[in-house]
């Protein structure tokens, strides 16, 4: 009976369940010395001098360092195709653009002592305006970067221009609403959030002959290690980034930051290691932002539901210093007409630069953007036309017949089955009785109101091209050690690995151990984010499997003296014999041996032939108590087809904690800035980090559309609980408050929020 | 200043500066690293432990505080070579861990919830546990394991 397919057990459990994993700050590091930033308390100043005298002369302090110290080049503008002039100091070199920009390290004996000395720290700031609005930012009046003379990182489609877009893709012009009965518009904030993995930021770096250590908390050690070397200076053969446990990242851990860069430069100025841990306050203002999007949705079409044109225009907050953040509406525009089949559209996005802390990508990474607009969007035509939002749906759709579909912004969608994932959901939620429910309470006047919100969503996985590798060799004793470039951090590589070489070998999950995030034991790799790991490392893994059965295969005739294609493995036993012998063969061991140096082994880099699209449709139910304006959801009902899946345990577990993040955006979190750019939300007492009182069990329903695209099947499953879910959360409390006239409110949808828009809606307003 | 305490049922004698916290302590100077730290105003509950049968932030106590206490930390939960706590198990059976940073926490704030409610409802287990953030997971199987270890045989413990 193959394995693949069944709720296997982690492997890596036990050890966290004992004695912890082992995060970066908790490696012992002999001799280390620890590294504490001073950080900028305005949003936007001139530095006018820096006073490190007093911090110098503290106690156990080594050194301060401070830009002028630094002999590096700046890091280049993160944002693929972002204006050029918008390049990052180490520290502050000159003015400070966002609180909490580290503008001195501080070096010592201790953490503690570090962190007395970092606050010894004087900085002369000479105040300039901040602009933490993205809008005002895009008048120019305030400039972050004045030798760019423009706040704008870069413009869409434009930017895209001859290295994306097909050319029959160019987005057509605003004349697309000319035959629409009903155009429907609406400004969308797609608030700012903070991906928050429970284990914060935190590095150390040691220099030995010459060659670097570093451990990092990264879903991509080996962007890390090239990026250091690119940063010193240094081959990057004498670089080695070891990625030990790392506590989550959801997109915020991809690429690496100036103050775990620059402990190598420190390391290698004193000659001793270096470790920093950030706190959580730190971590608020540092670690990347997610989403950070407004939109203005304009949708049109007939009085009977069919959609005829999108329009999409988005402002991304880029932060203070372009990252990957400025680049993800890319995304946006890549699934900007999610699963309907909408003939025209019009597709616009710049990205700007504010005093903010910098975006990068969360959990969906432009993808929730697009799907929230679009969703938003349908439900608030369907209102506008007093149709079901479920049916407007269901005639929009793309059929099934129709893929590889081609969407009119260039995408092609591999395989889907929307119509049946929103059959299932609205069977599974019993839409009829929560209508009737729903017509209930709003007949008797029920402070409590229901709401039943709808998404049905698409969105892209391996989004960015790339290869990744694998490698599987079997040892003298018959066990396994499989490579993988994928660098997990709870999603269960060493599992899912284990089970698909399990299955190709015969060897127990038990007997094979799988190596991840030392790049000198993994040769190459390119990393876990973009929900790509199953559908490129685990295929790298797989296609190494089956080379070294058929390596194992001629070896083992050789010893038998019979033909390869007589020689077959039998799995149960794991052991090669001729077909009809079973008495006479070979076990793994043997020909381990028999193989000599290095035992059997294989390794592959498979690069998949194109992003799959997954796809999924959520349902949640509301109750919102309409006197307070609080919301609780009562029901999350989920259909996710992420493909063929490995493990529906582990499968499963993604998408409760895609949709936990998806509902908290709806609901709850949001990074606040005050006017002048200080951070309202710093730390985890003011930050509404979702917990377990806010939230119901999940009602995950299985769909499997196997993708053509790889031989796995597997589409990818990290982020679509977070896509599927935010859009019918928002849609849900809107539902509860359309008969009072609400059509909006945005996200998140605090107590207060929603009290405003009933009572602005009582007052005859249209919210 | 001189603390002496009992972590895991080892005594542990050691010399602290004043302001030290006792998960600082414990990871630090102890070295048991299993307790984690996630914030630094007492909202996450990565830092959970058990003190003198009670569950506790350790990010919320000094060290001096605790002295004369007993510690249980995710170390000291069960035997070394043994078989793993009820509760343990139940979060392994249910898939009620990722990056596993919050779990040593959130396995300890779960065996106290059991112990003050042996057999809670779905809704007690999520308000008892609200004090400890999980990012990943988004506490479905948590809730689920934990409302398994309340019924498992011989649990809770
Ligand atoms: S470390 Fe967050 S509550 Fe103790
Ligand atoms: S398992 Fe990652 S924070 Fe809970």
């Amino acid at each position: 009976m193959s394995i693949l397919g069944n709720r296997v057990l982690r492997k890596e459990d036990p050890k966290f369940l004992t004695v912890g994993g082992s995060y970066v700050d908790d490696l012992p590091l002999e001799g280390a010395v620890h590294v504490v930033y001073a950080r900028s308390t305005m949003a936007h100043a001139r530095i006018g001098g820096v006073d490190k005298s007093e911090a110098e002369a503290a106690p156990g302090v080594l050194a301060v360092y401070t830009a002028a110290d630094i002999d590096l080049a700046p890091i280049p503008n993160g944002a693929p195709f972002g204006n050029p002039a918008m390049t990052r100091p180490w520290l502050a070199d000159g003015v400070v653009r966002y609180v909490g920009e580290p503008v001195a390290a501080v070096v010592a004996q201790t953490r503690a002592q570090a962190v007395d000395a970092a606050e010894m720290v004087i900085v002369d700031y000479d105040p300039l305006p901040a602009v933490v609005d993205p809008e005002a930012a895009l008048r120019d009046e305030t400039l972050l970067f004045p030798e760019a003379g423009t706040n704008l990182v870069m413009t869409f489609p434009d930017a895209l221009a001859g290295i994306m877009l097909p050319a029959e893709a160019a987005d057509q012009d605003e004349g697309i609403f000319d035959d629409c009965e009903v155009v429907v518009a609406r400004r969308i904030v797609n608030q700012r959030v903070a991906p928050c993995p429970l284990e914060v930021r935190a590095g150390a770096a040691s220099w030995t002959e010459g060659r670097l250590t570093q451990w990092a908390t990264t879903q991509a050690p080996h962007g890390v290690r090239d990026t250091l070397a690119q940063s010193l200076g240094v081959d990057p053969t004498a670089v080695r980034v070891v990625s030990p446990d790392v506590g989550g990242g959801f997109g915020a851990k991809i690429g690496a930051y100036p103050e775990e860069l620059f402990l190598a430069w420190i390391s290698r100025a004193l000659g001793r290691p270096t470790r920093w841990v950030e706190t959580r306050s730190e971590s608020m203002t540092n670690l990347g932002h997610g989403r950070a999007q407004v939109q203005d949705v304009r949708i049109g079409g007939t009085r009977d539901g069919r959609i005829l044109a999108y329009r999409l225009d988005v402002i991304q907050d880029s932060g203070a210093y372009p990252a990957i953040g400025a680049f993800l509406p890319m995304f946006t525009r890549t699934m900007l007409t999610g699963v309907y089949d909408v003939p025209k559209v019009y597709f616009k996005a710049r990205s700007v630069a504010t005093n903010t802390t910098p975006t990068v990508a969360y959990r969906g990474a432009g993808r929730p953007e697009a799907t929230a607009a679009i969703e938003r969007a349908i439900d608030l035509f369907a209102a506008e036309i007093g149709m079901d939002p479920a049916d407007v749906r269901r005639r929009n759709l793309v059929g099934k017949d129709r893929f590889p579909f081609t969407t009119p912004t260039g995408t092609v969608y591999d395989v889907g089955d929307y119509e049946r994932a929103l059959d299932l959901v609205l069977e599974a939620a019993d839409y009829k009785s929560l209508r009737k429910e729903q017509a209930r309470r709003r007949q008797s006047g029920d402070a409590s109101q229901l709401g039943i919100g709808l998404s049905v969503y698409v969105e892209i996985t391996n989004g960015l091209p790339g290869s990744e590798f694998g490698s599987v060799q079997v040892r003298p004793d018959g066990k396994v050690t499989v490579r993988t470039g994928t660098s997990p951090h709870g999603q269960g590589h060493v599992t899912s690995w284990a089970m698909l070489v399990s299955e190709q070998l015969g060897v127990a999950v038990d007997d094979i151990e799988v190596v991840h995030g030392d790049t000198d034991v993994v040769p190459r790799g390119v990393g876990t984010y973009g929900s790509r790991s199953l559908q490129t490392g685990g295929v790298a893994v797989n296609q190494a499997a089956g080379q070294v059965v058929e390596k194992a295969r001629q070896l083992a005739a050789d010893l038998l003296e019979a033909s390869p294609d007589d020689v077959v493995l039998d799995k149960a036993g794991g052991r090669f014999h001729v077909a009809g012998t079973p008495a006479v063969g070979r076990t793994w061991s043997e020909l381990a041996q028999a193989a000599g140096e290095g035992g059997l082994s294989a390794e592959t880099d498979f690069t998949a032939p194109g992003p799959t699209f997954p796809f999924g449709a959520h349902v949640v139910v509301a109750e919102v108590d309409t006197e307070t304006g609080r919301v609780r959801i009562s029901r999350v009902v989920a259909v996710d087809d992420a493909g063929r899946i490995l493990n529906p345990l582990l499968a499963e577990g993604q998408i409760h904690g895609g949709i936990a993040q998806g509902v908290a955006q709806a609901l709850m979190e949001e990074v606040v800035y005050d006017e002048d750019g200080n951070p309202v939300t710093s730390n985890l007492a003011d930050y509404e980090f979702v917990s377990a009182a806010e939230l119901p069990a999940f009602e995950t329903i299985h769909m499997e559309t196997p993708t053509p695209l790889n031989e796995l099947g597997a589409k990818g499953i990290g982020e679509s609980g977070t896509i599927g879910s935010t859009p019918a959360v928002q849609n849900a409390v809107v539902d509860a408050l359309a008969h009072l006239g609400v059509r909006h409110v945005p996200m998140p949808a605090t107590p207060e929020r929603v009290w405003r828009a009933i009572a602005e809606s009582r007052a005859g307003g249209n919210s | 200043m001189k603390v002496s305490m009992t972590i895991n049922g080892r005594s542990v004698d050691a010399d602290v500066e004043p302001r030290t916290l006792l998960v600082h302590f414990i990871r630090n100077d102890v070295g048991l690293t299993g307790t984690n730290v996630g914030c630094d105003t007492t909202n996450c509950g990565a830092c959970t432990i058990l003190m003198d049968g009670e569950s506790v932030k350790s990010c919320t106590v000094l060290a001096v505080q605790a002295d004369g206490a007993s510690i249980t930390t995710i170390e000291g939960l069960a035997e070394p070579d043994g078989p793993m706590h009820p509760m343990q198990e139940a979060f392994r059976e249910n898939h009620a861990l990722q990056c596993g940073y919050c779990t040593p926490g959130m396995v300890m704030a779960a065996v106290s919830l059991l112990q003050e409610n042996p057999s809670p409802t779905e809704a007690e287990v999520r308000e008892g546990l609200e004090g400890n953030l999980c990012r990943c997971t988004g506490y479905h199987n948590i809730v689920k394991a934990v409302l398994a270890a309340a019924s498992a045989p011989g649990g809770p413990k």
